[in-house]
């Protein structure tokens, strides 16, 4: 039965992509079904998972045997595990994918290939849910690497710019790097515990030396980093917004992008095992969560801006899943209520451009409350949601972040309550710049409101925002359901949580403040007389510049001099062996002199060589 | 039977040929050289027939004088053909063939 949910839009995807043309008046509708479809399956099972008693809630559904090489004692089933992590998940991926595939319907309109599209994402739909109910980590590495195909389908769909076959190539080269990390974790678990499932490794991993968990642990962090767009593989995000605006709401922000953080949170037992893979990870979370969001704090274009946003937000994840059991729970209700309320974003986000001609620019917005009053309200909904005003859904997933935070260390805590400060300036910095303020657009633009497919997934994506923040953590509820698969501790703050809910507060309404007061008045053109900080903001932290220094200029010296080499060494080599034989050969030809009787000579002498030599050996 | 006044004698009969192959110019001679040559060879190979007292030797003289004939037949075409063209028989002129 769950096997299904991923059977459905893979086999919707398989037809899309091979019947072609014949298929495009039906796709969409074909695509949309298979994707809602597999939310009603996953929804009927997570009500059958409820009525089962605790202990029994964990299934594990073996669809065939995968792969088997009985000599290396190695054996892998195609084999599905549905606990309360996973089915959260598809609940998450379903849900939000079905409304953006709704949505995709009205914002794709226009396009030829919309046949395409829907097929792509029924692919990356099949991908992200085989990536979070594979029972082991080599059919996880599979969706793993579906995800990045669909992400670098998507992300290059409109692949006639040249900017998004770039931000395409991109995105795939720097998951590369993390997937090498995945891959090599796997290997490290097959030589270790000689298996690649998550029971066996959680087991193995108990009674092995230190420098296992801690070599797994950083290896399965560079993967995360990669496919989560933390630092320091982060540059690709921010390109990847080339791809059309419910693509950038999918895979860029709700679902694809989490995956490292379940794959940390999956992987619990191992980062439990190792304090240093621990707090490299809270490191590495709270570096992203800081450059997201001083990026985001400085793009003038409103997707990118979301997506340095993005990447903060899954700092947050990354930190909070970095710090133990008392982080665990919380990294996944962040990343179900951040599903909902940077979706509900990134779709306006889309709506305001859909209505203003596919300008991305939020200097030239303005005014849009007016006249786009569904759009306004469901993004000011995911607004109070990200910034974390109760009872919206991030108060709650983010709060007890910082609580968990601040219990670990000061310097943890204090990352993430600085973040949360500006994370409310450059949320309200782009509120202001987009939706109030006076109008700044052109004379020919006449902004609307979007049609119903796309108002609808965002007015039921804000009630998502809006409530399930109250719904999840009602009674510690959310906690209860995941600590049998991800362990729980009641997270012990150095202050009293009242407390720390005013600090968060505070620390929030000055970012609001500083924010209104900075934006008062926006010029049309962006400030070219910026502090280096803007400067450097602008510029992604120079995290472009980094790669380029580190990386890419390296690269080409090796490849330089591997030419040279070729070019001198091996080619001199073969034309020099060449050369010998040619020059060697023209000598000799000069031995060929037509005249018969030198033959004749040479004859004579040669035969008289041959009885010389065979009398002196006595043959 | 004492067969080293024969052999000596082919000896003679080859080393004459084969200096006439070396040291003259004119085809025809040089072709009687290899006559010359051939036939020493024979002398070997039937005194050696007769010194063991069975038909090999003999045969492979046959064998040779047969061979004999045929090259002299397309020998002698092919030195009438040259001198028909260059007026001459001398082999050191027909030298064209050469690097």
């Amino acid at each position: 039965m769950i096997a299904a949910v991923i059977a459905l839009p893979a086999l919707s995807a398989a037809l899309l992509l091979s019947l072609g043309n014949r298929t495009n008046k039906f796709g969409p509708w074909m695509a949309i079904g298979a994707s809602a479809s597999s939310f009603l399956i996953g929804f009927w099972q997570f009500l059958q998972m409820l009525a089962r008693p605790e202990e029994e809630r964990t299934v594990i559904t073996t669809v065939y045997e995968w792969l088997a090489v009985p000599a290396a004692g190695f054996k892998v089933d195609f084999a599905l595990q549905l606990d309360q992590l996973s089915i959260s998940f598809v609940l998450l991926i379903t849900f939000v994918g079905t409304l953006i595939h709704i949505y995709s319907l009205g914002y794709m309109s226009h396009d030829e290939n919309q046949r395409r599209f829907f097929a792509y994402l029924n692919l990356f739909v099949a991908a992200m849910l085989l990536l979070v109910l594979a029972d082991n980590y080599l059919l996880l590495y599979v969706g793993w690497e579906g995800v990045g195909l669909a992400s670098y389908l998507l992300i290059g769909f409109w692949q006639h710019k040249p900017t998004a076959a770039v931000a395409a190539k991109k995105a795939f080269v720097a998951n590369r790097v993390g997937d090498f990390g995945l891959s090599l974790a796997i290997m490290t678990m097959f030589i270790v515990f000689g298996s690649v499932s998550f029971s066996d490794v959680n087991e193995g991993v108990l009674g092995a030396p230190a420098w296992v968990s801690l070599t797994i642990g950083l290896l399965l962090l560079l993967a995360a980093c990669g496919k989560s767009a933390q630092f320091p593989l982060q540059s690709w995000l921010l390109d990847a917004m080339e791809g059309p605006t419910p693509v950038s709401a999918l895979i860029h922000a709700a679902t694809m992008v989490t995956a490292g953080v379940y794959l940390i949170v999956r992987s619990a037992s191992i980062f439990n095992a190792s304090e240093v893979a621990q707090t490299a990870v809270i490191v590495i979370g709270a570096i992203s969560l800081l450059m997201g969001a001083i990026i985001g704090a400085a793009k003038d274009d409103i997707k990118k801006s979301l997506a340095g946003s993005t990447m903060s937000q899954i700092g947050y994840m990354v930190l909070a899943a970095g710090l133990g059991p008392i982080g665990y729970v919380f990294a996944i209700l962040h990343l179900i209520t951040h599903g909902f309320f940077k979706a509900v974003m990134f779709l306006g986000a889309g709506s305001v451009m859909h209505a203003t001609d596919d300008n991305v620019d939020m200097r030239r917005y303005g005014g849009l409350s007016k006249v786009m009053i569904f759009t306004t309200i469901t993004f000011f909904i995911g607004y109070l949601a990200i910034i974390g005003i109760p009872p919206f859904a991030g108060f709650y997933s983010k709060d007890h972040i910082i609580e968990a935070a601040l219990s670990h260390s000061w310097w943890a805590g204090a990352a993430v309550l600085f973040g949360a400060g500006l994370t409310a300036f450059y949320m309200t910095r782009m509120v202001v710049m987009t939706f109030f303020s006076k109008p700044r657009w052109e004379d020919d633009v006449h902004p609307h409101e979007s049609p119903l497919s796309m108002t609808l997934p965002m007015i039921l994506l804000s009630i998502g925002a809006a409530s399930m923040g109250i719904i999840l953590t009602n009674n510690h509820m959310f906690e209860h359901w995941l600590e049998p698969v991800t362990g729980f501790v009641e997270p012990e703050p150095p202050f009293s949580i009242q407390t720390i809910t005013i600090i968060t507060l505070s620390v929030v309404a000055t970012g609001v403040l500083a924010a209104i007061w900075q934006y008062r008045k926006i010029a049309k053109v962006a400030p070219k007389k910026v502090s280096f900080a803007v400067t450097a903001a602008r510029k992604d932290l120079y995290g472009d510049v980094m790669n380029e220094a580190l990386l890419m200029k390296p690269g080409q010296a090796l490849t330089r001099a591997l030419n040279i080499f070729d070019k001198s060494v091996v080619d001199g080599f073969v034309n020099g062996l060449g050369l010998f034989t040619g020059g060697i050969s023209s000598r000799l030809r000069k031995s060929e002199t037509g005249y018969v009787r030198s033959y004749a000579m040479s004859i004579v002498l040669g035969t008289a060589i041959l009885v010389i030599v065979l009398l002196i050996v006595r043959l | 039977m004492n067969p080293d006044a024969y052999l000596v004698l082919s000896g003679i009969i080859f080393s004459i040929g084969t200096l006439g192959v070396l040291l003259r110019r004119n085809a025809i001679v040089a072709f009687m050289s290899v006559e010359l040559m051939l036939n020493a060879a024979n002398l070997a190979f039937v005194t050696g027939a007769r010194v063991w007292g069975n038909l090999d030797g003999q045969t492979a003289a046959f064998f040779v004088m047969v061979v004999a004939a045929a090259e002299v037949v397309i020998g002698l075409a092919i030195i009438l053909t040259i001198f028909r063209t260059r007026n001459s028989a001398s082999v050191d002129e027909a030298s064209l063939l050469r690097w």
